[in-house]
Formats: C-alpha cells, structure tokens, sequence
C-alpha cells in the first residue's frame, strides 16, 4: 500500500469525468478513448477531424503539466520491447472488438448503468490483473 | 470552429486528468493491477471520481434537448452481451496487463514517455486497423 496518492487520483479523475461530460453537452458524444481515436480514420468523413483536435488536447497535456508544474509527469514502463508490442497490438484490437476501452466502458458506460459495460470492465479488470499476477515472476519483478 | 476548440479544451482536460492522476504512468497502472502483491488502489480512485462527475453531468446535460454544437446525442443503444463483448474485454485486459498502457494514456505518454510510447502507440494503432479488416471480412461473410 506504499505509493497510495489518493488524492491526486480523485483529482485527476474528476477531470476525466469534466471532458466527458464536456463532450456530451457540446458534441453529445461518449468520450471513448478507443473509438475516437480509430475514428480519426475509421469514421465516415465529417466525423474525423474533431477527434484529432480532441486527440491534440490530449498529446498537449504532459507538456502543459510539465510548463505549469515545472517537472515531468512520472513515466515508469518496466516491459521490453517483446512485451510493449504484444501489449499495442492486444489493446488496439481488444478495444475495437469490445467497442470500448477504460474510459468508454469504465467511465461513460458504467456512468449510464450499461450492462455491456459491467461485463466488459469485470472481464478487463480481471484480465489485468490476472496478467500481472502472472507475468511479474516471469520477468522477475 | 467552435466544436473543434471545444474537443481541443476536453482533450486537454482529459489529458491533465490522466497525468495528475498517473494513470498515464505504466508501473502506477502495474501496481494498481498486482492485486495479489503490493497492491496500490489508487487508480479506485481515478475511476471512482470520473465516474461520480461522469453520472451526474449526464443526466444534468441530458435534460436538454440536444447538445450545445450537435444536432443529438449519440448514445450507444446496443444492449446485446455478446462474444465480441467478452473476448475484446479480455484481449484488452491481456493486453493492459502486459504493459500497463490503455488508449487514453497510450496517446498522452507519446511526449514524455520516448521511444517505447511510440511504439506501443504505433502497435496499438495496427492493432485496430487489424480489427477493420477482420471485421470487414466477417462482414461479407455474413
């Protein structure tokens, strides 16, 4: 239970849930991190170019932490190459099969009650961690 | 130009949100998954806050017609559980597990987070044409 940030988290999450609500009142769109983001390209056109801009604000974000706070945002990635590529490609084609990811599911549809989204974040969740419960004596961590 | 600001400021906002947090910090991410080992529950918290602010602006935001800049609100009505549900949970969970990265933070880490955030990133991105075209040909198969 080292390391518990309480706070900051409550903080930060409380953000996320402001841009998802943001998106909802001007747009009246899910903030799907997954779907907006293959959207850029995936999506009919006329439906492209806000999820850049959306995807810019993003990229931003480290970068205006870093300007305002005056140091970088902690970024610890302790899997080799191997690992880093097997992990994009899972997320990237789990997330589109499962219409959703953390935010999507976790967040917006969760905060709708969808029952879709229980299913799809007791089975990620589960998945993640039995992955990692797995894999840290494999790699010795 | 309106709705493009506006996606611009909740990038940003959604952005700052994962960065304070450190939910765009990979072992932050590991260690909320090590349920079994030394276990931080902090990213509880990230997804207990969201999802508070998240239930109730929706439902203050739905008693409007429409949205401010849109014509509706897109909401999906699909209600089916389904295998494509349960199996793309899983990839995903996989997936998480491994690195410690979902989209979101995938996307924000490409400017502090090197060559291996780019590269996730790029993975990431093949992984989901890889699903257009898989789902595609199920497609015309059906």
């Amino acid at each position: 239970m080292e390391n518990f940030t309480p706070v900051s988290a409550s903080i930060g999450g409380a953000l996320i849930g402001l841009s998802a609500v943001l998106l909802m009142a001007f747009h009246g769109r899910i903030a799907g991190i997954s779907g907006l983001f293959s959207g850029m390209v995936f999506s009919e056109a006329g439906d492209r170019l806000w999820r850049l801009f959306f995807v810019l604000g993003l990229i931003a974000a480290p970068l205006v932490y870093w300007l305002v706070a005056g140091e970088r945002a902690p970024f610890d990635l302790q899997a080799g190459w191997p690992l880093i590529l097997a992990g994009g490609l899972l997320v990237g084609f789990g997330t589109r099969l499962g219409s959703g990811c953390t935010s999507g599911h976790g967040v917006c549809g969760l905060a709708r009650l969808s029952p879709r989204s229980m299913v799809s974040v007791a089975l990620f969740m589960a998945a993640g961690m039995a992955t990692v419960a797995l894999i840290k004596p494999l790699i010795g961590a | 130009m309106a709705r493009h600001l506006v996606a611009l400021l909740a990038g940003l906002v959604f952005g700052l949100g994962l960065v304070i947090s450190q939910m765009v910090n990979p072992a932050k991410v590991i260690a909320f998954l090590d349920l079994f080992g030394n276990w931080d529950p902090s990213l509880a918290f990230v997804m207990g806050a969201a999802l508070i602010v998240t239930a109730i602006g929706y439902r203050l935001v739905w008693r409007r017609p429409r949205p401010v800049l849109a014509e509706r609100f897109q909401v999906p009505g699909n209600r089916k559980l389904d295998a494509r549900l349960a199996i793309g949970a899983l990839l995903f969970g996989l997936g998480w597990g491994l690195v410690g990265l979902c989209p979101g933070p995938a996307i924000a880490a490409i400017t502090i987070g090197g060559a291996e955030a780019l590269g996730f990133l790029a993975a990431m991105a093949a992984g989901m044409l890889a699903f257009e075209l898989f789902d595609r040909r199920a497609a015309r198969r059906a």
